[in-house]
């Protein structure tokens, strides 16, 4: 695997062809009740434009972890707004959330979460497999993902056969393979040393940028800051700035 | 997603196998003492099913099971035969008495007197003579369980086997001289001890002098004659009671069911068996989906409704409940198998076969709905707590 210490800018899209992927607007959330209430998130404010990897970074217990499952849909929050591609996941049902979650949201684990006992390549067509996609054009899709992040070789490994690096690129073309506009990452590299999450830090980007879509990451790791395009400092279930990153010059306008 | 829950399953080997351990127990179980169970129950009555002749048994009103002798009145036979829609009517003496041994102990043996004239009543296959060489002077036909165990000779020589009893040799009966003159293999019954078979009179002439003596009458209906009408008719002429084979069956069963402690026992050892295999299976099968509860999570974010997921955990307690019950139903056949020729019980009826699969069924449907319960109400947030 190549060293990728800080890559080199990729080109951004036009600033006409931007669009708003996610947007949140005073979101709040809160856990348990009465004595034992906390306020995860104390409204948010925050815009996500497809082709743009943004990572949401702080202290433990600041709420991102919360924001990203509201962001992803897999919980509701309490008070405010978000959007996801102009969708509210709080006007649909359970079973229409879930499965518009299915189609257009992809997801990259802290700790890779590939089923054990499946190859790599099932891995990876599971995504498909819940959309009820025929086998064989599920296996076939799973294939050329796993040869497009490097593990041609790697398809009927299964996950206790590959290293970390290599589980986290399963885990990366899992997210890819039904196409989804949006991907969430929580903590991407946190199992990786610096060269593995490098290169698999490369491989997010150039999948947000080269393919338009919007990428959030929730991360503690400094060595892979530069790879955003944004920065959101969240501290005590608030935004508290947010900042170009390195991956690209400071976007145009505007953002909360 | 089937061939995912499948190999999710099969991918953890211990629990895999530890589920399966646990419902071919509880299938074993189940299967097993049930069938034990109604072999015991079906030989209380083995005596009279396996004495086709007859179409009714008539007995004392009181009489509850085989053994429950209470003696009648030989005049009543006479009475019995002129009932209109009777072909024939045979007394049958039924009794325990004691046989004094060549090494002078003393032995119970169940003495079955049949009719002098017919010998019907009579063991259903002779291993060594017929049955007619019971008009011989003091004759007997002993079973070969009972020659070979109970009533066989002492061993010639110290240490040694004993010697079945055979035919010519001679044994006391109640002080009376009996001679061996054939052996006979009857259908094992729930009584204990030899079965010997004289004619009825020389029966009564063993057995302790009684103004009563005759057991049971045995009656063949007429060609075209309704049995049902000819048992009231035989109550309203005999006013004793008059039961179809099929009636006295079921009376002997339901005495031995609700009389005696054996539906209970092995009713527990049953319960026991579903309580260990609910416990054993359903404790792995919990434990299972709880490892891969982050994977259900994981699976429930990327898109997989409840409903998907209800799927593959029934998926996966069906497989491993054909599994269980056929290892469970094939080991107790197998048994069953092996122990056919000897004197333990054992009848595995096809809908017994039913039974314990819808037990094995319950048993993973409970195993099942607890991991269903908790699949359904997991939080797919469950995914990023690290």
């Amino acid at each position: 695997m190549d060293p990728a210490p800080v890559p080199a800018p990729i080109e951004r899209p036009h600033e006409d062809e931007i669009d708003i992927a996610v947007h949140c607007s005073d979101v709040m959330k809160a856990y348990g009740a009465g004595n034992t209430r906390v306020l995860a998130l104390r409204g948010v404010d925050l815009n996500v434009r497809t082709g743009e990897m943004l990572m949401l970074v702080g202290p433990s217990g600041c709420g991102k972890t919360t924001l990203i499952s509201v962001i992803a849909g897999i919980l509701d929050q309490d008070a405010g707004e978000c959007l996801v591609f102009g969708e509210d996941f709080r006007r649909m049902r359970t079973r229409d959330k879930t499965h518009w979650r299915g189609r257009n949201i992809g997801f990259v684990f802290q700790s890779f979460n590939l089923l054990p006992t499946l190859t790599a390549v099932e891995n990876v067509a599971v995504p498909l497999l819940i959309q009820h996609q025929p086998r064989a054009m599920a296996m076939a899709r799973a294939s050329a993902l796993l040869e497009r992040v490097g593990l041609k070789e790697r398809l009927r490994s299964l996950p206790s056969q590959l290293s970390g690096g290599q589980q986290q690129r399963v885990a990366i073309a899992r997210a890819l393979v039904h196409g989804p506009r949006l991907i969430v990452c929580d903590e991407p590299t946190s199992a990786l040393d610096h060269e593995t999450g490098s290169s698999v830090m490369g491989l997010l980007r150039e999948i947000a940028r080269g393919e338009n879509r919007a990428l959030v990451i929730v991360t503690h790791d400094a060595r892979i800051f530069p790879y955003a395009d944004r920065l959101a400092q969240m501290d005590d279930g608030r935004i508290k700035s947010i900042s170009a990153g390195q991956g690209a010059a400071p976007p145009q306008g505007t953002h909360p | 997603m089937n061939r995912i829950a499948i190999k999710m399953l099969v991918g953890d080997r211990a629990k895999y196998i530890g589920i399966i351990v646990g419902l071919t127990f509880a299938s074993l179980l189940i299967t097993q003492q049930a069938s034990i169970f109604i072999g015991l129950m079906t030989r209380t009555y083995g005596a009279v099913s396996a004495n086709g002749l007859a179409d009714i048994w008539i007995m004392d009103e009181n009489v509850r099971f085989f053994d429950d002798v209470k003696p009648m009145s030989d005049m009543l036979l006479q009475r019995t035969r002129g009932v209109p829609g009777v072909a024939w009517a045979v007394p049958f003496y039924r009794n325990i008495l004691n046989c004094r041994m060549a090494n002078g102990k003393v032995q119970h043996v169940n003495l079955n007197g049949l009719d002098d004239g017919t010998l019907i009543g009579g063991p259903p296959e002779m291993v060594v003579g017929s049955l007619s060489d019971l008009r011989r002077a003091d004759s007997i036909i002993v079973d070969e369980t009972g020659a070979a165990r109970e009533l066989a000779r002492p061993a010639r020589e110290p240490g040694g086997p004993s010697v079945p009893l055979a035919v010519g040799d001679v044994i006391e009966i109640n002080d009376h001289r009996a001679t061996v003159v054939g052996i006979c293999r009857t259908v094992r019954s729930f009584q204990w001890g030899p079965q010997v078979y004289t004619t009825y009179s020389r029966a009564v002439s063993f057995a302790p002098p009684q103004r009563k003596s005759m057991s049971f009458i045995l009656v063949k209906a007429k060609p075209g004659q309704s049995v049902p009408d000819l048992c009231q008719s035989l109550r309203g002429v005999t006013g004793l009671e008059a039961r179809t084979q099929r009636e006295f069956e079921k009376e002997i069963y339901d005495y031995f069911y609700y009389y005696t402690g054996i539906p209970i026992n092995f009713g527990i050892a049953v319960i026991l068996g579903f309580i260990v295999g609910t416990a054993i299976a359903g404790q792995t099968f919990y434990n299972f989906t709880l490892d891969n509860l982050k994977h259900f999570g994981a699976l429930k974010a990327m898109g997989a409704s409840n409903g998907m997921l209800l799927r593959m955990i029934l998926l996966q307690s069906a497989v491993v409940g054909f599994i269980g019950y056929g290892l469970g139903v094939g080991i107790a056949s197998l048994f069953g198998l092996l122990i056919a020729d000897s004197e333990l019980a054992f009848r595995l009826p096809w809908w017994l076969l039913l039974v314990s699969a819808l037990s094995v069924g319950v048993i993973c449907m409970l195993s099942a709905g607890i991991s269903i319960l908790k699949v359904v109400r997991l939080e797919p947030a469950i995914v990023f707590k690290g």
